[in-house]
């Protein structure tokens, strides 16, 4: 699903991602593991394709298509979506219009039939009771005022909605309680698919106590230096990076 | 006086005609209009007020009084304002009432709702003690031109602690003829104690002609009354629009104005609002969308002349093309005016690199326990908020389109007329994609 070659990324000619490989088959989970700026954010958003980074080297592939040309928005409608470690604030857009927009945008861009307000409600409902997130939330401005744990669980709402085939998660657990990060995780583990894949991107090991990873790799200086089991997670949170990484 | 010479021989082949209608006071306003704007023609650059908006391009047309049109229909004031099916309506072509498209529903004792020709008829004595006395005909250029000329407006008296539950659309529209046509709209407004009304004011053409509309509004909203007033300005893109509105306000009132600006080639709106009270809650807010060549230039006064009010000021504009905006918000607080807490805001999106705006807050205060703030922000869209929406797989024009709307949207959400909010926030959309036509 997802296939990373030798990427190198930086932004104004500093370097930041120093030769990234990774491949992601459908329905694996992969937890990305390392300390604070070794790149693992900058990743996610090249992947995701924000242009503040520029690419200069290696190549990504969606279900094997090469996507390093496609706009943003090309790549949501190919089936990538990005859960943002920092959810943005648009205050004056209301979550419901927000989603529904992204909806259909998406829905049009791969050749389906778009949803009016009440299809788009009904399918809206269901997502939002597995998330524990109040109806009267789709009335509020996207992210505005929001909490973190509400921030995070709109995050997966959308990842729900817009039904993608490979899922990033950046920090997705970061400022969240236990209980808030249990629901967070049931989403997510609600998610998995024989034809989905998921890139976990964390700093703590505990998020992957709810999910459990198939691979875990350890991202250290803008590259993958190691890749395991899942055991990998709990041997880095004993020993620390360096220790493993020796 | 360049510009002054066509509207001398208009006034006075006007006048006879004029005289025979006017009660003597009224006519005596007309006059006295007349003379100032003879004296002192029209405003110029070197004018502090008016120096970052040319009125050479009005001075130089001879504009005629509107003719009679009888050609609008129903359908064509709802495409050109919202659906307003559950207000009173009073509907103005060309300068003129039209019983066909005016709809008043039944009114609560104590109301008038109607043309200022028949309240100078049934309601003289309460007119005379409203119109001409909420501007300074001395001064004013535009409004002494208004003054001389006005062919019609609106009059609404709401009588003490009377409340009007359904609000009032006004509605001006013009139909250009062969040669430039001018229309003097007057709106004059008392909301009596403890009164509540709302009232939207529509300026609409109908037609690609230039014309010149030159609307003057008085309100006076009373000690406790409630006014809230929305003005949408829709002019066609080679009309002039000159407006000024000015509303005094009582103790203890709740006033709130709103003016929306989308329309015209050169408009200037000046909107003043004195705060003749203790304890009042005002706000003045106003969003301008120009494009193209469009010049909009909005002046406000806010004048806080007793203690304890608060006032809250928002405007936001939204500039394309090679546009011009003005914006020049002035809060005066008097000596008295203790306990004044005065909240300035205007921001404004530049969506082309070509658009300008000059926003200028002027504060003068002479009062010592106060609370005044304002603020000026001019941006673009953030980059940050576009990567979100396009990350979710909404494309770029799309993106930039919404984040418009919410910036609007500030602005718009606090109308409680549902259908005028539901229509101007469509509009907004409307609006870009035109914006984004004209630029290729």
């Amino acid at each position: 699903m997802l296939e990373i070659k030798n990427l190198h990324a930086g932004i104004e000619g500093k370097e930041i991602l120093k030769g990234v490989n990774l491949t992601v088959k459908a329905g694996e989970v992969h937890a990305i593991m390392g300390p604070n700026g070794s790149g693992k954010s900058t990743l996610a958003q090249v992947l995701a394709g924000r242009e503040t980074f520029s690419v200069t080297q290696g190549e990504i592939r969606i279900a094997g298509e090469d996507v390093l040309e496609l706009a943003p928005e090309e790549r949501a409608a190919r089936g990538l979506f990005l859960a943002f470690q920092y959810p943005v604030e648009i205050p004056g857009v209301r979550n419901n219009y927000f989603l529904r927009t992204a909806l259909n945008a998406v829905r049009t861009a791969r050749g389906e039939k778009e949803l009016d307000a009440m299809e788009f409600l009904k399918l809206v409902k269901d997502k939002m009771k597995l998330l524990k997130i109040d109806e009267s939330f789709m009335g509020r401005s996207v992210n505005e005022g929001f909490s973190g744990g509400e921030k995070k669980r709109n995050e997966i709402l959308q990842m729900a909605i817009l039904d993608p085939k490979l899922c990033v998660m950046d920090e997705t657990d970061s400022g969240l309680d236990i209980d808030a990060l249990r629901i967070v995780a049931n989403g997510v583990n609600a998610l998995r698919s024989p034809d989905r894949a998921m890139v976990v991107i964390t700093h703590y090991q505990r998020l992957l106590n709810y999910i459990v990873p198939d691979v875990v790799h350890v991202f250290v200086d803008g590259r993958i230096i190691k890749t395991g089991g899942k055991e990998l997670a709990l041997e880095l949170e004993q020993e620390g990076y360096e220790e493993v990484t020796k | 006086m360049p510009g002054v010479t066509s509207y001398e021989q208009t006034f006075a082949d006007l006048e006879p005609r004029l005289k025979q209608h006017d009660p003597a006071w009224v006519h005596e306003l007309r006059r006295a209009g007349f003379e100032t704007f003879r004296t002192l023609g029209f405003p110029s650059l070197r004018e502090e007020d008016w120096r970052f908006t040319r009125t050479r391009p009005i001075a130089e047309l001879d504009f005629m009084p509107a003719e009679v049109a009888t050609n609008v229909d129903e359908a064509a004031i709802v495409a050109h304002t919202f659906d307003d099916s559950h207000c009173h309506r009073l509907v103005f072509v060309n300068g003129r009432v039209s019983a066909g498209l005016s709809r008043i529903g039944k009114l609560p004792r104590g109301v008038w709702i109607g043309a200022l020709s028949d309240a100078l008829r049934e309601r003289g004595d309460r007119v005379k003690t409203l119109l001409g006395k909420g501007v300074d005909l001395g001064t004013q250029r535009f409004v002494a031109l208004n003054t001389a000329f006005w062919s019609d407006g609106m009059y609404v008296e709401v009588a003490d602690s009377v409340v009007l539950d359904r609000p009032i659309h006004v509605v001006h529209v013009t139909v250009p003829g062969s040669t430039p046509a001018m229309t003097h709209p007057r709106l004059v407004v008392v909301a009596d104690r403890g009164a509540e009304v709302a009232i939207a004011e529509s300026h609409i053409g109908l037609g690609d002609a230039q014309y010149f509309t030159n609307a003057v509004s008085e309100m006076v909203c009373g000690d406790n009354a409630s006014l809230t007033h929305w003005k949408v300005q829709r002019e066609s893109t080679r009309a002039f629009h000159v407006a000024m509105q000015t509303a005094r306000v009582g103790a203890s009132a709740r006033f709130s104005t709103m003016n929306i600006c989308m329309g015209g080639a050169l408009v200037r709106n000046d909107v003043h609002t004195l705060l003749a009270g203790e304890g009042i809650d005002a706000r003045v807010d106003g969003l301008y969308l120009a494009g193209g060549r469009q010049h909009v230039d909005n002046h406000t006064f806010i004048r806080h002349g007793q203690p304890h009010c608060h006032s809250f000021e928002l405007y936001k504009g939204i500039l394309d093309g090679h546009s011009r905006g003005v914006f020049n918000g002035r809060i005066y607080v008097d000596p008295v005016a203790q306990k004044t807490d005065a909240k300035q805001e205007n921001n404004c999106m530049l969506i082309s690199d070509d658009a300008r705006i000059n926003s200028n807050p002027q504060l003068e205060i002479f009062a010592d326990d106060v609370k005044c703030t304002h603020g000026a922000a001019i941006g673009k869209t953030d980059d940050e908020s576009l990567f979100y929406l396009r990350s979710r797989g909404i494309p770029l024009t799309e993106a930039r389109d919404l984040m418009v709307y919410a910036f609007a949207s500030e602005v718009l959400e606090r109308i409680t007329e549902e259908p005028l909010k539901v229509r101007l926030e469509d509009d907004i959309f409307d609006w870009l994609e035109r914006s984004r036509r004209e630029r290729g």
